[in-house]
């Protein structure tokens, strides 16, 4: 280190290395690309406002305990009621009918695929579960009203109405089944396969490694793969206007048919409502129910997904 | 001699090596969950089967030569409904594709993984791609239609379909922009190339495929959806093709929902005919997204 | 694999030596035949006082030395100690790691390379670099070499150019037959030679290696060696290596880094010893350095 001469700078133009160009172009760049980035924040911002604006002029006509807590819902009627009650029955059993399907078939599906099944069958069988998620819901919406009920149901209870809400929360449940099944799926093949390997080490047999080691460790991520099941059910539009009617109907009996929270909207919005009136505003009301319910479904759903992300990773 | 070698084997332990579990509970267990997993296969298969055999009668050109007619069923064909979902369509991918590739490659390559606003966008994205479609519906009737004046057409359809498809764009096209090593980007940098040249030139090229099949995925979600359509006015009786981006339209899931109202056969069976020319499409999408995924393996 | 090969081919040699492994690594000096003074005329680089910060860690300290023009330098030294950091502060691509800083003065030609009105991609333009594992673009080879005076939209006959890279990266040959390959179709030798092609196409002052053979096999290593000579005659060349037998091959000046261990178990990189190539390794004037050199440890 003592041998290094007097630093002679070498001969070299004045101030190469300064910022000759001004590069504002990248500058504009960048802005540009954060505006895209910030569409999606407006998106959700617009959505909002979309929603509360009417809401608010509703909600000062109609006040909120008689929107939730009446139990008719007659707006086209020449004394308009804004009881939304019914809607929310016909909500709740279609989905409670739907999930009771999805659940069970959606964790043992991904049980079966992710403990039992062999690869071969694995690579066959998950990409028909994402054909099933693909199929556009107004499809179904057609074969629970034409193959659902009048081959199935009719034969086997015959005092159905055409339009039920037993339909459609079957036909529902199925197209869920794929929503549950990979994101269950996904929690199961994040425990590790030591555990895995621990419990057949000690001679358990798949079934009981099955329920009493991966499911209890996955369990946070198979409640979000249920949740978002939940919310999917209640979101859902094209199934319910098509095989449950359009009635609003406060009751619990699946054999009838009901109007649900989306086909409310699906059915107002596509009629003839004047704009600015109660029954346009009562539209967005219910659209605003939908939206909190599920978004703090999916809310919830998020968080258990990071919790079990969290906890193998 | 005597041999200190015993010539019987010692007694065997208390417990064989024979299974003493309870192989009938494990195989019950076993075949409750196949059977689970094969409702769903057998519903699809039963699904796809009926509708084809149902709308059989109507699986001829008709069917996208003819406009739709309520009078005289025998003749109707669903040619505004094909048009009209295809200039949906384009005005969606319009929509989509520049806003959710440029977000993605924000969100990638320029932001700060740490910032706020960082945070907030990928909060947005994750909460708009759990929001039902109908929402997204009175997103376009109260803002696009009315607000923005576009009134009840094609290209109000697009935007609000775009919106809805925006977070399968983005996601999917992160995916593809991370899986491009970072060592390539480093090279280019090295060189003296700016971050947008790097972008533009190196990593963007590099995730093309994951783009495609992105865009493919975002398409097929949004060619199935009606809900949002039906708060947009496409369930009003359409029998012309869209003429323009302003003009009025129908899609073919909302033709679907109309025949399907209509409580005479013949419209059912039209139903049919026309769900499995949907399907068909849609077969057809995926195939080319599966086909593209595989062509283009590359080995990093 | 390779790397793997060559670094432990590194290791079984090093720990083989004592006091006749340094002869060993002697013996290799002076191969290449240049001489160089032995203080340096033409500073291309200074440093005084450097160190480069991770956030709050300091990944290497109190570096002061210089770069002489048309030489080469290596930094030899065990894993960990700031070597790579170090070379990757002259051309600032720890500006890319988030939270990474550069203390102290390091300047290029006497102007301060960390100015607030620096460009960083000029800086890059000018000062090049070769990496561990050959990152050639998936573009054709072509491409690849004329990708650099694209971007830096250099006015100049691009086939002419592309011809005159690959002659001097000792690539021509092999190649010119079909510039439309993929680049991915060429050996790893050879893709670590297109990397230095594309290096050279824009022109810079300053080629930094960092373990540029690490990843191929002794010929292509040996290939590129002799590249380095030729390229010693127009460049000036810095490179990180663990291989001593090659430093000792190929370098003028050689700058030996340790590693600091703090009451925490921290590592800072900190430079112990740097001199001509020759006296480094037969007259080392730390101890530490003579440890390393002769194998008792690294």
């Amino acid at each position: 280190m003592s041998t290094l001469a007097q630093a002679t700078p070498a001969a070299a133009d004045d101030n190469p290395l300064r910022q000759v160009k001004a590069r504002n172009g990248e500058k504009v760049i960048k802005a540009l690309l954060a505006t895209a980035a910030a569409v999606s924040v407006a998106t959700t911002f617009g959505i909002v406002i979309s929603l509360l604006v009417p809401s608010i002029t509703f909600f000062s006509e109609i006040s909120i305990t008689e929107f939730l807590f009446t139990t008719t819902w007659t707006p086209l009627f020449a004394n308009p009621q804004y009881g939304v009650l019914p809607l929310i029955a016909g909500t709740f059993v279609i989905t409670i009918i739907a999930i009771s399907v999805a659940i069970p078939l959606g964790l043992g599906s991904a049980v079966y695929l992710s403990e039992f099944a062999s690869s071969k069958v694995r690579r066959t069988v998950k990409p028909v579960l994402e054909v099933l998620e693909g199929v556009p819901t107004v499809v179904y919406g057609f074969f629970a009203l034409e193959f659902m009920t009048q081959l199935i149901l009719r034969p086997i209870f015959p005092g159905i109405q055409v339009f039920n809400a037993l339909s459609a929360g079957l036909v529902m449940g199925i197209m869920i089944i794929p929503t549950v099944a990979s994101l269950a799926e996904d929690a199961m093949s994040a425990v590790p396969g030591g555990l895995r390997d621990g419990a057949y080490a000690l001679g358990a047999t798949k079934r009981q490694t099955a329920l009493r080691v991966v499911i209890p460790a996955a369990l946070s991520g198979i409640v979000a793969a249920f949740v978002l099941g939940i919310s999917r059910a209640i979101g859902e539009t094209m199934v319910v206007t098509v095989a449950a009617g359009l009635m609003p109907n406060l009751t619990l009996n699946p054999f009838e048919g009901m109007q649900t929270m989306t086909s409310y909207i699906a059915a107002a919005a596509s009629g003839d409502v004047s704009t600015g009136s109660i029954e346009y505003q009562s539209i967005f009301a219910v659209g605003l129910l939908l939206f909190v319910i599920t978004f703090a479904m999916n809310a919830l759903s998020i968080r258990l997904v990071r919790k079990y992300r969290q906890t193998y990773q | 001699m005597t041999a200190t070698i015993a010539t019987t084997p010692s007694p065997a332990p208390e417990s064989t090596l024979e299974g003493h579990g309870q192989p009938l509970i494990d195989k019950t267990f076993r075949w409750i969950l196949f059977a689970a997993t094969a409702v769903g296969i057998v519903f699809l298969a039963v699904l796809i089967v009926y509708v084809t055999l149902k709308g059989l009668p109507r699986l001829t050109p008709a069917l996208w030569q003819n406009m739709p007619s309520i009078r005289n069923p025998d003749t109707a064909g669903a040619q505004s409904a094909i048009t009209g979902t295809i200039w949906v369509m384009a005005f969606t991918a319009l929509t989509a594709l520049p806003v959710g590739i440029l977000s993605a490659v924000y969100l990638e390559e320029f932001g700060n993984a740490k910032s706020r606003f960082q945070r907030v966008v990928d909060i947005n994205i994750q909460n708009l791609a759990a929001v039902p479609s109908v929402v997204f519906g009175i997103l376009g009737l109260a803002i696009i239609a009315r607000a923005f004046q576009l009134g009840q057409t094609v290209i109000t359809a697009g935007l609000t379909l775009g919106l809805l498809v925006l977070p399968v764009v983005i996601i999917s096209t992160r995916e593809s922009l991370r899986a491009v090593p970072q060592n390539i980007r480093h090279g280019s940098l090295a060189l003296g190339a700016t971050q947008w040249q790097t972008t533009w030139k190196q990593t963007m090229p590099a995730a093309i495929p994951g783009m495609a099949t992105g865009t493919i995925l975002a398409l097929s979600r949004a060619i199935g959806e009606a809900a949002p359509l039906l708060l947009l006015g496409a369930v009003s009786f359409i029998s012309f093709n869209p003429t323009g981006p302003f003009s009025a339209y129908t899609t073919m899931p909302i033709q679907i929902f109309n025949w399907t109202k209509n409580p005479r056969e013949e419209f059912q069976i039209l139903a049919a005919a026309l769900i499995v020319l949907l399907l068909v499409l849609l077969l057809a999408m995926n195939a080319v997204a599966i086909l593209i995924r595989n062509r283009t393996q590359r080995r990093w | 694999m390779k790397q793997m090969r060559d670094s432990e081919a590194a290791k079984q040699s090093s720990s083989d030596m004592s006091t006749t492994g340094r002869m060993d690594v002697a013996a290799s000096l002076g191969s290449h035949g240049r001489e160089i003074p032995e203080t340096i005329s033409n500073v291309v680089f200074g440093l005084d006082n450097v160190q480069v910060f991770y956030g709050d860690f300091q990944a290497v300290r109190d570096v002061s030395m210089q770069i002489g023009r048309n030489e080469i330098t290596a930094f030899i030294g065990p894993s960990g100690c700031g070597k790579s950091t170090l070379l990757r502060s002259f051309n600032r691509m720890n500006d890319l790691i988030p939270g990474a800083r550069v203390a102290g003065s390091l300047t290029y030609h006497g102007y301060d390379v960390y100015a607030p009105n620096v460009d960083p991609i000029e800086v890059r333009r000018r000062i090049g670099m070769v990496f561990q594992k050959p990152n050639v673009f998936p573009k054709s080879i072509y491409e690849n070499v004329a990708y650099g005076p694209k971007v830096n939209k250099m006015k100049v006959n691009m086939d002419d150019l592309v011809e005159e890279c690959l002659t001097r990266a000792a690539l021509w040959d092999e190649v010119k037959d079909d510039l439309k390959k993929s680049a991915y179709a060429l050996s790893g030798g050879q893709q670590q030679r297109l990397v230095i092609a594309r290096c050279i196409a824009v022109k810079p002052d300053v080629i930094l290696m960092d373990e540029p053979c690490a990843s191929l096999d002794p010929i292509a290593t040996a290939k590129v060696e002799d590249l380095m000579q030729e390229l010693a005659n127009d460049y000036t060349i810095v490179i990180v290596t663990h291989n001593m037998q090659q430093a000792a091959r190929v370098s003028d000046r050689t700058a030996f880094f340790t590693a600091d261990v703090d009451s925490a178990g921290v590592r800072h990189g900190r430079l112990v010893e740097y001199g001509p190539t020759r006296s480094i390794f037969t007259a080392p004037n730390d101890p530490r350095t003579e440890d390393y050199i002769s194998g008792r440890f690294g």
